[in-house]
């Protein structure tokens, strides 16, 4: 993390470019495999199988047009970035996920992910924050559940209340 | 007369006790939702979108033309009062507002943003009204293969023609027309791209992928930027008034604003940015006073404001007439329809006239509503711009996750929502426009079941494209809109040889 990065000097190879390219050719390449194993079964007209292919050939075209941009040096400069705070929220978001996946319930699941965020965004007072969440994704689960009847995931602190 | 008659029936749908009471708590929504840092009026939608659920059709639909009109002033005031427009439809408005809110003048500003959006969102709702019918005569006359070539157009002008790239714009709409074939295909039955996840058969739903790009993408974006910048919030100091002078500089601006944004936005071309910034432009050449531009001139906020709120009413035309949306927030409202089994379109005109003329009168009472609104509680609106950002950016994800919870608690579905988030945050990183994913996972199944529907009746015969003489000329126009930005941008490098 270096903050003010000079900016990229045009008319030089551009390597996240050259990657795009890639991920879009080999986009195109899943989406041939894919239409592979269906079967037509439109007497007139197109089945199933054309329309994946036209995307794909799209997307080739596409890759190829990133790749020239790309080699020359075509596309945007971008500011340096911070990775750590993303990180942060993606621990959050896994948290999440994993805790309604073992049917810890919405109260536990949202709290991690907001105190994951918050100190993500430079926030050091954990404990408090984490008194905040739980004060907040409470009562969330309090209106949404019980007043507007959206039936949110429960655990153990939800059977509580 | 006719429209007379639809609109004073939509009008006494929408003045119905508990209609109001919709259309009231939607504005309020949407304005507090606006006016949060970085959340424009799509995702205001995208995340109340869950609130709504439970509604009726009639009502949730009321409550959504609230919600979108609320999300649109809030918008405003946080481009006003910090400079960061949630949108690039605010960018004009942030050019002048921010330096009159520095200046001290943060009140007309405001006053002159708001009663601008009245009068042009009142004005282009109007035309909404007129416009709509007639159009909705014309397309009932659509064939498959005339709609097929509509949605040409509309990929081609939403991507390419508009964008500052065309290879990136098209991109864009490839991947989300992409993941417009996960599922089932609807005429054969067979799974596509679903690589045997279960969960996967249904496709991508609409909202996870908004929500994921705008909301979870924003968030991360923003933080791995986070100290590059320090955003400063202007307090609002002296008069919330608009002096004489004001008035006197602010009514043709308005007009003129409306007369750029009504009719842009209601071609299927989409995009505010184009007539805020000719407003602004034009505002800038017109005025009496061209000192003060660049350091807080009304009229660049009257105008551009205006032309922002009339070309989000002008994108309703093809919306509600065609069901053809050509913004990312037109994208959600076509959503917003679909939750409930409805398709916007002449057919829904003619099968539920008040569910649709109740939503355009709604619009008049939505738009009142945040007039009288907006002004008085514009102190409670800059106690929500004071959160601060930890606190902000970690509420604004618990929000975004809950739409998900609520609607699908799957393991799947929430890694998708994570995983759209990395992708439009490595979209904002790149510079790839993000609306014309959410237009191509939209129309990319309509178009795609429109043409094979269009080759069935033709025997297979591709030429029933060019035969129909309303699909020859769509076809034409997306043909020429998807060169043009080649062409011009080839012309420009000839003339830069040139010097």
């Amino acid at each position: 993390m270096t903050s003010g990065d000079p900016v990229q000097p045009p008319r030089r190879v551009d390597r996240a470019g050259l990657v795009i390219a890639a991920l879009l050719a080999a986009l195109a390449a899943v989406l041939v495999w894919d239409s592979r194993g269906l079967q037509s079964a439109a007497m007139y007209g197109m089945g199933p199988e054309a329309m994946p292919v036209v995307v794909a050939s799209g997307l080739a075209l596409l890759a190829i047009g990133n790749f020239i941009d790309a080699l020359r040096g075509n596309l945007p400069a971008r500011e340096s970035s911070d990775p750590v705070p993303v990180v942060l929220i993606l621990i959050g978001l896994a948290l999440l996920i994993a805790i309604i996946g073992f049917g810890g319930g919405f109260i536990l699941a949202t709290s991690a992910l907001f105190v994951t965020t918050s100190a993500a965004f430079g926030r050091r007072a954990i404990l408090i924050d984490a008194i905040i969440a739980l004060a907040m994704s409470t009562l969330i689960y309090l209106a949404f559940d019980r007043l507007l009847t959206l039936s949110l995931p429960a655990g153990p602190l939800e059977r509580l209340l | 007369m006719d429209t007379f008659a639809a609109l004073a029936h939509g009008m006494a749908v929408a003045v119905q006790p508990m209609n109001l009471l919709y259309a009231l708590i939607g504005v309020f929504l949407g304005t507090a939702v606006g006016v949060l840092p970085g959340i424009g009026p799509a995702l205001t939608v995208a995340l109340l979108l869950p609130v709504t659920y439970k509604l009726d059709p009639g009502g949730s639909l009321i409550m959504f033309a609230g919600i979108y009109y609320g999300g649109m002033y809030g918008g405003s005031t946080t481009a006003i009062l910090i400079n960061t427009p949630g949108e690039s439809a605010s960018m004009a408005t942030a050019l002048e507002g921010n330096k009159m809110a520095k200046a001290g003048r943060g009140g007309p500003a405001l006053a002159t943003s708001a009663i601008g959006s009245f009068v042009a969102g009142t004005i282009a709702t109007i035309g909404l009204a007129f416009l709509a019918p007639w159009l909705v005569d014309f397309a009932v006359r659509f064939g498959p293969e005339d709609y097929f070539a509509l949605m040409c157009v509309a990929f081609v002008t939403v991507s390419a023609t508009f964008g500052d790239s065309p290879v990136r714009g098209l991109t864009s709409l490839f991947i989300g027309l992409t993941l417009g074939l996960v599922g089932i295909d609807k005429l054969t039955g067979q799974a596509r791209l679903a690589f045997g996840v279960p969960e996967l058969l249904d496709g991508v739903e609409v909202t996870t992928l908004a929500v994921g790009l705008f909301a979870v993408g924003e968030a991360l974006y923003v933080a791995s930027r986070r100290h590059h910048t320090e955003e400063k919030l202007e307090p609002v100091r002296g008069s919330l008034w608009m002096t004489r002078e004001d008035w006197k500089r602010s009514w043709k601006p308005w007009l003129r604003g409306t007369m750029f944004g009504f009719p842009i936005g209601a071609l299927p071309a989409g995009g505010a940015e184009i007539p805020t910034f000719l407003s602004y432009s034009t505002e800038k050449r017109l005025t009496n006073h061209p000192e003060e531009f660049g350091k807080g001139a009304i009229e660049g906020v009257a105008g551009p404001e205006a032309a922002n709120n009339a070309s989000a009413a002008g994108t309703l035309v093809p919306l509600l007439t065609l069901g053809l949306p050509t913004s990312a927030t037109a994208a959600m409202m076509l959503a917003g329809f679909q939750q409930y089994g409805l398709n916007p379109g002449p057919l829904l005109f003619a099968e539920r006239p008040d569910l649709v003329w109740g939503l355009i009168a709604s619009l008049f009472i939505a738009n009142m509503m945040l007039l009288v609104l907006n002004l008085p509680l514009v102190g409670l609106w800059v106690r929500l711009l004071a959160i601060p950002q930890p606190w902000l950016y970690a509420g604004i994800l618990v929000f975004a996750t809950m739409g998900t919870i609520a609607a699908k608690p799957s393991v799947v579905e929430l890694s998708m929502l994570a995983g759209f988030g990395v992708l439009g945050f490595l979209m904002r990183r790149f510079d790839f426009p993000i609306a014309p994913v959410v237009v191509g996972l939209i129309l990319g199944p309509i178009a795609e079941s429109q043409l094979r529907r269009a080759l069935a009746i033709s025997l297979g015969d591709p030429m029933t494209l060019l035969q129909s003489p309303i699909s020859a000329t769509l076809l034409g126009v997306a043909l020429i809109a998807l060169l043009a930005p080649f062409v011009l941008k080839g012309l420009g490098r000839f003339k830069a040889n040139e010097d």
